[in-house]
């Protein structure tokens, strides 16, 4: 008997000789993928909290609402394509982010400060 | 101000009409959860299928608070007969294809839109509260229901078929939410009930500018010979009414 | 999820060259999370795949035995409470097939693989609800598994898996609890309803120590999945903390477990169980449950009648697009 793994949450299913994909022929395509942010109250920024399948973007914004605020998670949503999202990548993740480590005197602790100089 | 005084059987009449009607309605929306055509429409069908059920509910428990003695919520809900429900026929009859079913939506939401605007000034509190609240839930039905007639009247060649079939089926249906035979006239004067025939007006500007922007014809159809406010309904109502209160009626007294 | 911040489709396929993988092997070590575009091992990558698509579709059939009781439910307050419930199941869905496209899949395809049967749904649901107690029993035991294996999961290596599992544990903290509500009220009711309640509970026993899996010297892929962070604890040690927790709370129920064998270890500190006869759940997985072709069937139903209304909306959407246009 092939290997069953309850890994996947709501209990055993088979692993082996289950494709992980069909082939690229007989996918259809869903609908678009849209990015959904909330801002859970005012005052805070929208953050990313997963996506959906929508068929355009007003369908987009309420399916992002009956899917990801029904236990009042935010005051206000944001949904984007996914497409149009441009992310930097983890092969630049060197060049981009590394020079900052070394630029310590911007952070307000690279400073002395004689004792006893309040509000400062 | 609430209507006491030794009878109150017009105003819970009229408070059961209100609440079958959201009752039925999110049993028969009920059914599409697990069966919508897309996922992301299961979880909104079964949002607006909880609020008509919390509205239901708010609505019973309400209607049977003025009872003497008192029932509950679900003594009403499970233990009244069919002759004893007060709701439309555009409600119970059994669901045909999506289209059908938005088309429902939009109907009921729109009539639900323009009565709840009003109810919330009703003369009873218990009402305007009830109506306050449920003004802003009907009000999100009518706006999805609008997104898809629009999206399947103006989509396809086979959904604007189906989407006008849809409508043409339904429309006999929507004349028996402005009747107002079953009301008192003394709860429309006191201010406490919304006279059903005024919000005919309003809805049909609405429900028109939808249905013109789906590309889809008014239809020109008489209405069915209806009598839910009366209770005499359609036949399926009374399967509805089998499976719904079923399991409750076989264990009486019981608590769940 | 993340835009175009995964590997296409068609990358996935490719074994990244070993000096690529370093950094991998580096998350994993330091218990770090591996993110969408990271390199990682196809076999990885295929691994989760397959495993975040199975577990979404456990998600959106296990709709369906619960569905089952929303028309028949006996109170307005339970129609509510399980309307909501199966909702979130479809939710719960949704957050999982969004993790998988993050691996480069589609959406369309992994269910495309649901409906022909290439891939699997857990078995649990094969079996069918026949009383209203099974809604307590599905709710305690079930999802009472569920939550024991998904909770490591929500510090799983992949970084939008254990996001969506994070989202999923904190909303299914409510199914087991109406489930054991449902079951108290029962054994505390009638004498029928008492009765319903112990029948539920006998049925729905085994299957959910089945859920865990074989035991764990007949599960040969877990070692790697462990190795790669996706598997925390093995088949059997999350079985016995199932048993360890749900044992007292029989108890209390006032309802008994059907397993002759179940009794406190003192040296072991745990409960000794009865040998779990997997006959049955192979049988199941392999299609003769009871429900196997209902599910499936009811699904891929429900995706056919929706095909005009989804091609509808897709059509829709271009028109206006092209109407923007034009006006621009």
């Amino acid at each position: 008997m092939s290997d069953l793994q309850a890994g996947g949450g709501h209990g055993a299913v088979p692993v082996t000789g289950v494709p992980a994909r069909g082939s690229a022929e007989e996918s259809r395509r869903d609908w678009p993928l849209w990015e959904v942010f909330v801002r859970a109250k005012r005052g805070l920024n929208h953050v990313h909290v997963g996506s959906l399948h929508a068929p355009d973007a007003a369908m987009a914004l309420r399916n992002a609402r009956d899917l990801y605020t029904r236990r009042q998670e935010g005051v206000s949503l944001w949904v984007v394509p996914a497409a149009s999202i441009t992310a930097s990548s983890p092969d630049e993740k060197d060049s981009f982010f590394d020079p900052a480590g070394d630029k310590i005197y911007r952070h307000p602790t690279f400073y002395d400060i004689p004792e006893g100089v309040e509000h400062l | 101000m609430a209507v006491t005084g030794p009878d109150n059987s017009a105003l819970v009449g009229y408070v059961l009409s209100l609440g079958d009607d959201s009752l039925v309605a999110a049993q028969r929306l009920a059914e599409w959860i697990a069966a919508s055509p897309q996922l992301e429409e299961d979880v909104a069908v079964g949002n607006i299928a909880l609020d008509l059920l919390g509205q239901a509910r708010s609505l019973l428990t309400y209607a049977g608070s003025l009872e003497d003695p008192p029932r509950t919520e679900d003594d009403l809900a499970y233990f009244r007969d069919e002759r004893d429900f007060r709701s439309v026929h555009l409600v119970e009859r059994a669901n045909g294809d999506f289209g059908v079913t938005m088309a429902r939506l939009l109907f009921l939401s729109s009539y639900h839109y323009e009565l709840y605007a009003r109810l919330q000034r009703s003369a009873d509190e218990t009402l305007a509260a009830i109506a306050a609240k449920a003004v802003k839930e009907v009000d999100y039905h009518r706006d999805h229901a609008t997104m898809w007639v629009l999206r399947l009247g103006d989509g396809t060649e086979l959904s604007h078929a189906r989407m006008q079939a849809a409508v043409d089926a339904e429309w006999p249906y929507v004349e028996e939410l402005f009747g107002n035979e079953h009301l008192d006239p003394a709860l429309v004067e006191s201010g406490v009930a919304v006279d059903p025939a005024e919000l005919r007006g309003p809805w049909r500007e609405y429900v028109a500018g939808v249905l013109a922007e789906a590309t889809l014809t008014l239809p020109d159809v008489p209405p069915a010979v209806t009598g839910g406010r009366r209770g005499v309904h359609d036949e399926q109502m009374g399967y509805l009414l089998a499976e719904m209160q079923h399991l409750a009626r076989s264990h009486p007294g019981a608590t769940w | 999820m993340y835009g175009n911040d995964f590997t296409a489709p068609d990358e996935g396929s490719r074994e990244p060259a070993e000096d690529r993988l370093a950094e991998f092997e580096r998350l994993l070590e330091t218990e770090g999370r591996v993110e969408p575009r990271d390199v990682m091992p196809d076999g990885y990558r295929k691994t989760l795949i397959r495993q975040i698509a199975q577990h979404a579709h456990s998600e959106i059939i296990g709709m369906q035995p619960e569905g089952n009781w929303i028309s028949r439910a006996p109170s307005l307050r339970r129609k509510a409470i399980l309307m909501a419930k199966v909702q979130d199941e479809a939710g719960h869905g949704l957050y999982l097939y969004a993790a998988a496209e993050t691996l480069g899949a589609d959406r369309g395809e992994l269910l495309d693989m649901l409906h022909s049967g290439r891939q699997k749904y857990s078995s649990i649901f094969n079996y069918p609800t026949l009383t209203w107690a099974d809604m307590g029993a599905i709710g305690w035991l079930v999802d009472g598994a569920a939550i024991v294996n998904q909770v490591p999961l929500c510090r799983c290596s992949y970084g939008p898996y254990a996001r969506a599992m994070v989202r999923v544990c904190k909303e299914e903290s409510f199914h087991q609890r109406q489930g054991f509500e449902i079951l108290h009220t029962l054994s505390h009711g009638t004498e029928a309803q008492k009765a319903m309640a112990q029948d539920a509970v006998d049925r729905w026993w085994w299957p959910s120590l089945m859920m865990f899996g074989p035991t764990d010297d007949a599960s040969p892929n877990s070692a790697q999945s462990m190795a790669w962070g996706i598997k925390r604890f093995s088949n059997d040690e999350l079985r016995q903390r199932f048993v360890d927790m749900t044992v007292p709370q029989a108890e209390v129920l006032g309802l008994t477990l059907p397993d002759p064998d179940l009794r406190w270890n003192e040296e072991r500190g745990s409960y000794d169980f009865g040998e779990i006869d997997f006959t049955e759940l192979f049988e199941v997985i392999k299609g003769n449950g009871p429900c196997n072709k209902q599910r499936l069937a009811h699904r891929v139903r429900a995706h056919e009648d929706g095909a005009w209304v989804r091609e509808a909306a897709d059509a829709y959407a271009a028109k206006q697009a092209r109407r923007t246009s034009e006006v621009a």
